[in-house]
């Protein structure tokens, strides 16, 4: 269900250029049912912001009633965010969306999971409840240049992971797609968050496996009733049929959507 | 004794606070937070003929205390949004205000004559103000005359009273108004967005697709202030007044510019409880300010009232 508090900042620490981890505590989180899903952030009182920022949930800790997210300073409201600090509070929206569906794989196979730049948190969860599952995770990272780079570690943890730049500054030179086809990595299921363009790049390459991309809109609302998020759906491409990324998503099917 | 139902026409509300169109969807997201029956009125997005997709995306910018929006009147059209939405929203006690959208004077006909007819639709706002396409909308809405004869057609043929939506995008408010009133509308509802743009400090381009959108929010709230308060003025219709209502004070304060009934839109998007919260909030804040009934606070900026010295002290 979804549910609206003021969680109390547990932990705020810059973990990469520009990039912070942020830990909340809030009864919310014990409704947070799938990785994948996000929040819906007031990061002020009144009106600098004014609108809800969407961040997605990167770990979930219930038995102390924590979650994680992480995030990009970059506009008003997120750098409003990384003023935050222990014993502040942050008006929460959420849990909303759709994440990630774990249960489509089962134990003993192997998930690749591909993350770009702020796409890459929610696919730590994910990668969580994939391995205590028994599912075998591959990780394949991008980013900018290694200053920008976060959670190398804590996903190698997990299972084998590689990391691409785009000036080469750290792993592959290049893009996720490169780190796959040299590789040549087989896989039975692939999630994927980050640029559209990554997010097309891998749609096109893997028509015939099993592939879950999670996007990103701009928002108004957040729970589906503004229609600002929407998207044309892929068995209907110039129709009137559509979904809304922020409640029907933000995990769709790859082709469910038209990207 | 309740402070807050008032009657308007076609409308019996148990209070005057409703979510404005195209803000609540049909409702069914916010079922899920709070019981809808609550509210004193629904305005539904608004319906056209057929089905539309709307705009391409972005379709929302922020601004200063505001937003921008180019959604495009998206909707499921009119069968599903009768015989799906309205049919659902059956289930809740809450009258329903259907706003009837169109690109041509037929659509608004069509749309009106059959919604109007659904058991919970007790009122039809007439959307002759939307910015964001390209024939119809706003088009209706500037000229007045244009405005009028529609108002007439839609009078003609439908079965609750109509309300028509002003577009504030007009140098004088009053005119169309007045152009509206000689149609035969039964109230008015004011008002929608402001049409404005924002751009992309890297690429110099529009932040919307659409290049340009509908300005709502609390920076809008003087301009609305200001239309009800002419507006009321000069016509007879009653008013539901709309445009960054965030409060129970801001409330009140488009009571005294002339407003009968209020509508709350962006501001659900900031706190989705807000309507139910500005409805406990309401009936206190009229008892400090010393009034037994809302309906005391129309128009209170230009009336003259006796019992004025003795609220004030
Ligand atoms: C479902 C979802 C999950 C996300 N998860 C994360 C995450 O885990 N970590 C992270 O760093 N970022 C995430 N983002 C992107 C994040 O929402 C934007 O970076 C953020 O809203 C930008 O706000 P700002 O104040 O920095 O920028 P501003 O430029 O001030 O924002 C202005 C407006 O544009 C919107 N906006 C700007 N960029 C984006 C964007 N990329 N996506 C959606 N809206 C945008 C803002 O919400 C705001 O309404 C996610 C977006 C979505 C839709
Ligand atoms: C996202 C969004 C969608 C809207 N859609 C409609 C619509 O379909 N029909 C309509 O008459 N007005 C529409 N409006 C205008 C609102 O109903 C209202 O008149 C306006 O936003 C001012 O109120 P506010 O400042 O409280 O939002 C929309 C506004 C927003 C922000
Ligand atoms: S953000 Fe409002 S419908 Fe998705």
């Amino acid at each position: 269900m979804i549910k609206q508090e003021l969680c109390t900042v547990i932990a705020q620490n810059k973990i990469a250029n520009n990039i912070y981890e942020l830990t909340l505590q809030g009864e919310l989180v014990h409704e947070m049912t799938e990785p994948g899903q996000f929040v819906h952030l007031k990061v002020s009182e009144g009106y600098d912001p004014m609108l809800r920022r969407p961040i997605s949930i990167a770990e979930i800790a219930p038995g102390l009633s924590h979650f994680k997210m992480i995030y990009r300073a970059e506009g008003r409201g997120t750098v409003k965010l990384s003023e935050k600090k222990a014993g502040d509070t942050v008006d929460v929206l959420g849990p909303l969306g759709n994440g990630f569906p774990v249960h489509e794989v089962k134990q003993g196979d192997t998930a690749l999971l591909v993350g770009g730049g702020i796409g890459v948190p929610p696919l730590y969860e994910l990668s969580k409840q994939l391995v205590k599952q028994g599912v075998k995770v591959v990780h394949i990272l991008g980013f900018q240049t290694e200053s920008a780079v976060f959670y190398e570690e804590k996903f190698s943890k997990l299972g084998e992971t590689y990391i691409a730049t785009a000036d080469g500054s750290l792993g592959t030179k290049g893009f996720v797609t490169n780190v796959i086809d040299e590789l040549k990595l087989d896989f039975d299921i692939l999630y994927s968050c980050g640029p559209t363009p990554m997010l097309k790049a891998l749609e096109s390459q893997y028509r015939h496996k099993k592939v879950y991309l999670s996007l990103e809109e701009r928002m108004g609302c957040g729970i589906g009733a503004c229609f600002a998020c929407v998207c044309h759906t892929g068995d209907d491409p110039e129709g009137y049929s559509y979904k809304k990324v922020c409640s029907d998503g933000p995990v769709f099917k790859a082709g469910e959507v038209v990207l | 004794m309740s402070s807050l139902n008032i009657s308007l026409p076609g409308l019996d509300l148990k209070n005057p606070i409703m979510p404005a169109s195209g803000c609540f969807g049909f409702g069914r997201e916010f079922s899920q937070l709070y019981d809808l029956s609550k509210l004193g009125a629904i305005m539904i997005k608004a319906t056209t003929s057929e089905p539309r997709f709307g705009n391409p995306t972005p379709r929302v910018a922020e601004t200063s205390a505001g937003m921008l929006n180019a959604i495009g009147l998206q909707n499921p059209g009119l069968e599903k949004v009768v015989n799906e939405e309205l049919a659902w929203l059956e289930q809740f006690d809450v009258p329903i205000i259907a706003n009837v959208a169109g690109s041509q004077e037929e659509d608004y006909v069509a749309v009106a004559k059959r919604i109007s007819a659904a058991k919970n639709v007790h009122a039809l706002e007439l959307n002759i103000s939307c910015p964001n396409v390209k024939t119809g909308g706003i088009a209706f809405g500037t000229i007045p005359e244009t405005a009028k004869n529609l108002t007439k057609k839609v009078k003609e043929v439908s079965e609750v009273p109509v309300y028509v939506k002003l577009s504030p995008n007009v140098t004088n408010i009053v005119e169309m108004a007045k152009a509206v009133e000689n149609g035969g509308a039964d109230g008015l509802t004011m008002i929608n967005t402001l049409i404005g743009m924002r751009l992309d400090l890297k690429t110099g381009n529009p932040i919307l697709a659409n290049k340009t959108g509908g300005l709502s929010g609390p920076a809008i709230k003087p301009v609305a202030l200001r239309m009800i308060y002419e507006v009321s003025q000069q016509v007879s219709l009653p008013i539901i007044g709309m445009g960054g209502i965030e409060s129970a004070e801001d409330v009140i304060e488009y009571y005294y510019a002339g407003a009968s009934a209020v509508a709350v839109g962006t501001a659900n998007f900031i706190d989705p409880f807000i309507c139910p919260k500005i409805i406990d909030e309401l009936p206190e804040l009229l008892k400090s300010l010393g009034y037994e009934h809302i309906s005391e606070c129309t128009g209170r900026s230009w009336k003259k009232h006796e019992k004025a010295a003795y609220y004030c002290s």
